[in-house]
């Protein structure tokens, strides 16, 4: 086994610009997954913390089951944005600690472009777990049938807002010590329009309302934040990192 | 004049309390920032102007050391 | 028109600029507060369904526009100088944040004290005073990530890039708060808005607004101008300016 081996993902050539963009999105996304898979606590921990917030409200309110029927879709949606939340100052910390990141910035490919890869990395192995572990958490809150669907997609959809909107508020703060309280004094009242409507979504599912039109709008704001957030993500990391 | 009297004024027509609490947050912030410009410039001017005495006494002391040492 | 704008870019023409404009601004906001205050106090009158605690609109209103209008002052700051590198625009920035998280603030105040003779209760989940307790939300984190900046110039890029983002996000949130309100408080009505005041009750309206409008400049230029000094600290004119004083 030579090391030759052990490199998956070949170094793009030289002289092909657009084909060594993908090969570039391509490696960041890789390199973002295969580092965080190798700590599978930091990928576990914020569905341990969903998990755990979903278990304080029966506690903390009333284990009656009508009445958490009824919180059960803003419970189940403010508590995984707080735990997407919990894990969003990660996304570029390690990297700027480790030297990584100016790597990145040095790179000939656009900047917006790997923030954007770095970014998918982050709603895989957040967002999308997240999301796909909330139908569980509404059995236990006995969310009306009906809505599960609607709840892990509107989730899915919402959440890779929250994490292109949230790596603006990480990428602002990477230069700052102990900047987490900050991050999410930065970002939660940003977070508001995808609650608003990822949570009317679900609540609108259970009343037997459409729920097209909370879908698309969510789409509409993962739309608008995929075109505007990369840039604002590369402005930010070159103000971090250059002072 | 809306109002019959000073007394009738005051009250406000039993809204006194709201009316005359939001009213005087608001003035309360007017002067309070008002206030606070003035005093900030009085205060960098004060600082700039110490600065300007002390440099100048510094720079009279290095002159008087400095003919000291030539008329030695 | 832009060799005069170009002159205003430098701190040193700005000063010199704008040392004539202070005095008119302030008494033009001084007198223009006072008479819509008195008038709006004294003379307008009272509304026939809220009585005399429609007052508070003299207060209320001139804030929360100010409050928006800070915001997006200060993200129009913040474009101009990631830009074309204008000091004075950060500067500007930085000196206006305070005051509009201020006026925020009484804006969200004067809204809850008006709202229990109206509603009966201190706080309603509005959607006028949702929004605006988001937006202070937002003043406070551009105020604090400057802060949290070990460097002047990281610091004033970093807010410079919240304040934009906040501005493109202001009208989505006042969208979503707007659409979520009609959801969850159908047929409440609004404590501001009123279909046709008489002129002698928006005409004090009028003149607490423009009057704002005034002492936020008089203010932001006055902040300014000290910022000034206090950056530029060690160049020659303002040394000859502060022998000149003496």
């Amino acid at each position: 086994m030579s090391r030759a081996d052990s490199r998956s993902t070949p170094l793009p050539e030289a002289g092909e610009p657009a084909d060594g963009l993908a090969v570039a999105w391509r490696a960041t996304l890789h390199r973002d997954l295969v580092l965080r898979l190798r700590r599978p606590g930091e990928v576990l921990n914020p569905l341990a913390f969903f998990a755990l917030v979903i278990t304080l409200f029966p506690i903390g309110i009333s284990p009656e089951a009508p009445l958490l029927a009824t919180i059960a879709p803003g419970l189940l949606w403010v508590a995984a944005l707080l735990a997407a939340l919990l894990s969003l100052d990660g996304v570029f910390r390690d990297d700027a600690e480790d030297g990584s990141l100016e790597q990145l910035l040095l790179s000939p490919q656009p900047l917006p472009v790997l923030a954007l890869a770095k970014v998918a990395a982050h709603w895989l192995l957040t967002g999308l777990p997240l999301a796909l572990m909330a139908p569980l958490l509404g059995v236990m809150l006995s969310l009306p049938a009906g809505s599960y669907g609607v709840l892990a997609l509107s989730l899915a959809l919402g959440s890779a807002s929250l994490s292109l909107i949230g790596a603006i508020g990480a990428a602002l703060t990477v230069g700052v010590a102990r900047g987490g309280v900050l991050l999410s004094l930065l970002v939660l009242p940003l977070y508001i329009p995808v609650l608003i409507f990822g949570a009317g979504a679900v609540q609108s599912a259970i009343l037997g309302g459409g729920v097209t039109a909370h879908l698309a709008i969510l789409g509409a704001l993962l739309a608008a934040s995929l075109i505007f957030a990369p840039f604002a993500i590369a402005a930010a990391l070159r103000i971090s990192l250059n002072g | 004049m809306a109002f019959e009297s000073l007394s009738a004024f005051l009250a406000m027509g039993g809204h006194a309390p709201y009316v005359w609490s939001a009213y005087g947050a608001t003035a309360a912030l007017l002067l309070v920032v008002g206030w606070h410009a003035r005093a900030e410039r009085r205060r960098v001017r004060r600082d700039l102007e110490r600065r300007a005495r002390r440099e100048r006494r510094q720079a009279e002391a290095a002159d008087a050391s400095h003919d000291e040492r030539v008329s030695r | 028109m832009w060799a005069f704008l170009h002159k205003l870019g430098s701190p040193k023409e700005f000063y010199a600029i704008t040392a004539r404009w202070l005095t008119p601004l302030w008494l033009a906001a001084v007198a223009l507060i006072l008479a819509g205050g008195v008038w709006g106090l004294a003379f307008a009158p009272a509304d026939y369904q809220q009585g005399n605690s429609f007052r508070i609109i003299y207060v209320h209103v001139p804030a929360a526009f100010l409050a928006q209008s800070i915001f997006v002052a200060m993200a129009a700051a913040g474009l101009v100088f990631m830009v074309w590198k204008i000091k004075l625009a950060d500067m500007a920035a930085a000196m206006m944040a305070p005051l509009g998280a201020g006026m925020t603030f009484v804006a969200l105040f004067s809204g809850a004290v008006w709202g229990v003779p109206t509603w009966g209760t201190w706080w309603q989940w509005d959607a006028r005073l949702t929004s605006m307790l988001i937006l202070f939300f937002l003043y406070i984190g551009v105020i604090a990530l400057r802060g949290a900046f070990v460097s002047r110039e990281g610091g004033a890029r970093a807010a410079s890039v919240l304040a934009m983002v906040g501005v493109i996000n202001i009208p989505i949130i006042k969208f979503s708060v707007d659409w979520w309100y009609t959801l969850h408080q159908p047929a409440s009505f609004s404590i501001t808005e009123k279909p046709a005041m008489p002129a002698e009750m928006w005409l004090p309206l009028l003149l607490m607004v423009l009057g704002f409008y005034a002492f936020f400049i008089a203010v932001t230029l006055t902040r300014t101008r000290s910022e000034i000094l206090r950056r530029e600290s060690s160049k020659r004119w303002v040394r000859a300016l502060v022998e000149e004083g003496r």
